[in-house]
């Protein structure tokens, strides 16, 4: 178990002071300003170093992506907007850091801010978190009030943070849809390119991170690059925070090294698993969007993102949904299969006829009122959507399905048959009260 | 995608103009926007006019595009797209969200839908008889390790049974949303772990010198947010150069404490008590702490009186009357009126404390406790 020593969000359960004090006193905002008087080459440098892959769900490196900004203002503001747009099903961990430990946040959007040029930070913040939005507001004002924020900082590098809010619309979590968002449109995704480091926010050059990506830049710079480095294997370094849900005995979010396995994980933090490690039927590693990997072959796997690629799987968000005996996982990926109905922005016609499709024959499969060749017909259109749209919503739609299909088609034939079989009888019987 | 359609001609209200609070905080909206990109700001008040009118009308959709300066349709594709809005009008006292999506559905979501079905209507989006409840499906709210979870307009309520939600459903029917604190309905802190914390058990300083180094860096944090205009302007005010109270030393320890003000230093050892003092932080936009008229503390007695016991009283409200020093029925019987009102601005209880006429309650239980309130009221204490 990570030791508390090298927790990154020592204040994630809101246990302790939330203040500005409070988070100084556990030793944020300490020394930024010779972090920031290193330089910007330094920052990246040990931002790569650090091996932090994003933790929006892609994993993609975070150094690298800041040093995709142009170096020189062509006259064109640069922005830094952060995705809080939390929506993932499953996904519960940017929430508690922008209600109990903001300042992880914020410092982190001043030192990022510093390494890309930007003097204007855009939170975008999902709809549903109002109580957190005043939270973090709350926080922000404290730090302008202490001069750490606004024009003639303390830190001698100005920086203006601005929360935004969105209004329910999953789709708005991809970075473009973020941006088209934040410009008051409708959230439908950008074609790349041009990319947002290039033509983002307003047509100036942009990054978009995720909100736990910005909040571990600080401690990793204070502590070093080496540091979270030498947490978890190497690719997959440093500490996560892990939301577990579903059926383990107490579901909770926390804060692990990289590559737990993921016995470890459940045994320590959540419970273990309701009624017993033999009633694990299946896992949902990293939220509703990656495939399902069933029970026995996850259980001794570290969870990180380069063993559940191996898996077929991935490690997303890090939200893991656990699924006992007791549920039916037909109705389950359905569900995910409505939800990916309900959000696709309609913009590309894979996806929005896809979707809806997908769905309704999904909605027979839980029945079973449906040919065993709907099966491969079923995973053919997932085929078809995947990777023809702009954005990864329609992978995202079509990877659960997938899963499902790869792990629980005896399940799917066995309903089918189920359901014939009684159709078969139930005419029988009407047949003979005829005679 | 979804479809969704403005209410019919007939239910539209043909006006639309923000009141006053909300107008100011639409400004402060816009200017966080370079001048010439206040389009950015239109779901944000949209937003503000979904708070102040329960829905959104389509002369709001037409005003606030006026004021932003868009067309007419951009604002209406924002607002047909973007599935938070409702379009319709929704139950007066609650409109509840039950998270339906597949973590909490793992978790029972589907008989909470039941007993929204039951006691509210049978269909989504429809409003019960009396005109006060609605409910609908949502998509994920972002709570998954609370699943089940309902949203309640600003608030989510969290680990529930189907029980528990009825009795929500109740309270808020019955114009007493204060009685049910939002957040875990059972007993665990947040997303930690039911059952108590498996991490940081205790606050992690790191090398308390370096800590010391930086408070003092930061000093003069200052000036409080006392003396703001109420609720939503904590989140929306941003750098407000605060207005200078006359007793904020330039000390960080002011910092953010406004809130957890006197007595907190001594309460806060068990964390229990820390959340409850560190929770009402927003609320302390509403009155400042060091007015005249608020009512004066004690230190904590021996004997504190069970304050719960008032009507209107739950365990968060309570919380937050301790960190006031307020432990008995008898100083909560000796408010004056412009105590009370500074207690009611406090809590942002717009006039609970007289609707409920807590002066009354709290006389009958200081004077004879359960037996006397019985006596005056008819019914026990809850």
């Amino acid at each position: 178990m990570l030791a508390d020593k090298d927790r990154i969000f020592t204040n994630i359960y809101g246990v302790y002071d939330k203040s500005l004090k409070g988070a100084m006193a556990r030793g944020h905002w300490d020394g930024t300003k010779q972090i920031l008087e290193k330089g910007r080459d330094w920052i990246i440098n040990e931002m790569k170093a650090s091996g932090l892959r994003g933790r929006g769900g892609a994993g993609f490196p975070t150094g690298l992506k800041w040093s995709f900004m142009p170096k020189e203002s062509d006259g064109r503001p640069h922005y830094l907007v952060i995705n809080a747009d939390e929506s993932e099903p499953g996904t519960c961990k940017d929430r508690d850091i922008m209600r109990h430990d903001p300042h992880t946040l914020i410092e982190g959007c001043v030192i990022a801010g510093f390494s890309m040029g930007a003097h204007a930070t855009y939170i975008y913040v999902r709809g549903e978190y109002m109580r957190e939005r005043e939270a973090l507001q709350a926080a922000i004002d404290e730090c302008y009030d202490a001069g750490l924020l606004g024009k003639n900082s303390k830190l001698g590098y100005d920086m203006d943070v601005y929360v935004h809010h969105g209004a329910g619309a999953y789709i708005c979590g991809e970075e473009t849809a973020l941006l088209e968002s934040l410009e008051g449109k409708k959230g439908q995704p950008r074609l790349k390119p041009p990319f947002p480091a290039n033509m983002g926010l307003y047509g100036c050059p942009t990054t978009v991170n995720n909100v736990e990506s910005i909040a571990v830049a600080p401690t990793i710079l204070r502590r070093g690059g080496a540091w979270f480095a030498g947490i978890g294997r190497p690719n997959n370094t440093g500490t996560k925070l892990f939301c577990v849900s579903g059926h383990v005995n107490t579901p909770c979010t926390v804060e692990e090294a990289m590559s737990i396995p993921f016995r470890e994980l459940i045994e320590t933090h959540c419970g273990g698993i309701r009624g017993g490690w033999d009633n694990l039927l299946a896992v949902i590693p990293g939220g509703s969007s990656v495939p399902m990997v069933p029970g026995a072959d996850i259980i001794d796997t570290p969870m990180d993102f380069d063993s559940l690629r191996d898996l077929k799987s991935g490690l997303g968000t890090a939200a893991v949904i656990v699924m006992d005996k007791s549920t039916d996982v037909v109705k389950a990926i359905w569900r995910l299969s409505a939800f990916y109905k309900h959000e696709s922005c309609g913009q590309c016609t894979p996806c929005r006829e896809g979707t809806g499709w997908m769905m309704r024959v999904m909605d027979r499969m839980v029945k079973g009122n449906a040919q065993k060749r709907e099966i491969d017909m079923l995973f053919d259109v997932t085929k078809q959507i995947e990777g023809h749209t702009i954005c990864a919503l329609g992978d995202a739609a079509a990877w659960p399905i997938q899963g499902l299909i790869r792990h629980f088609r005896p399940e799917m034939e066995a309903r089918i048959d189920q359901y014939t079989r009684n159709a078969v009888q139930s005419r029988n019987t009407r047949l003979e009260a005829a005679e | 995608m979804s479809v969704r359609r403005l209410a019919e001609e007939s239910v539209q209200p043909a006006e639309f103009a923000f009141n006053r609070e909300f107008a100011a905080q639409a400004k402060v909206w816009i200017k966080k926007y370079p001048k010439e990109r206040a389009q950015s700001a239109v779901i944000p008040l949209l937003m503000l006019a979904q708070e102040q009118d329960g829905w959104v009308t389509k002369r709001a959709i037409e005003t606030i595009a006026d004021m932003l300066g868009m067309p007419y349709i951009r604002a209406l594709e924002v607002a047909t797209f973007y599935t938070q809005f409702q379009l319709k009008p929704v139950g007066t006292r609650a409109h509840v969200q039950v998270c339906g999506t597949t973590p909490c559905m793992l978790r029972g979501s589907e008989a909470l839908m039941d007993v929204c079905r039951s006691k509210i209507h049978p269909e989504p989006f429809h409003l019960n008889d009396s005109g006060t409840l609605s409910w609908e499906e949502v998509e994920c709210q972002g709570a998954c390790v609370n699943a089940p979870m309902v949203m309640i307009f600003k608030d989510s309520f969290e680990d529930l049974t189907p029980e528990r939600l009825a009795y929500i459903i109740d309270r808020f029917e019955a114009g007493r949303p204060g009685d049910v604190t939002p957040g875990p309905q059972i007993d665990r802190i947040y997303s930690g772990p039911a059952g108590g914390l498996t991490t940081l058990k205790q606050e992690i300083k790191p090398g308390a010198k370096n800590g010391a180094k930086a408070t003092a860096k930061a000093k003069s944090p200052a000036a409080t947010k006392a003396g703001r205009p109420k609720s939503p302007a904590t989140e929306t005010e941003s750098k407000s150069p605060a207005k200078a109270k006359a007793n904020v030393k330039a000390d960080a320890k002011t910092a953010a404490s406004a809130t957890e003000a006197p007595k907190m230093s001594s309460a806060r050892k068990d964390s229990a008590t820390a959340k409850a003092a560190a929770k009402p932080a927003p609320v302390a936009a509403a009155a400042s702490v060091d007015d005249k008229n608020r009512p004066a503390g004690i230190a904590k007695p021996a004997q504190v009186d069970d304050l719960k016991m008032i009507s209107g009283v739950g365990p968060k409200i309570e919380g937050i009357l301790h960190s006031l020093g307020i432990y008995t029925f008898a100083q909560v019987a000796s408010w004056k009126q412009a105590e009370r009102d500074w207690v009611d601005g406090y809590l942002k209880f717009k006039g609970r404390i007289e609707r409920e006429d807590w002066l009354k309650q709290a006389k009958a239980l200081a004077k004879g406790g359960e037996a006397e309130y019985i006596k005056v009221f008819g019914k026990k204490p809850r």
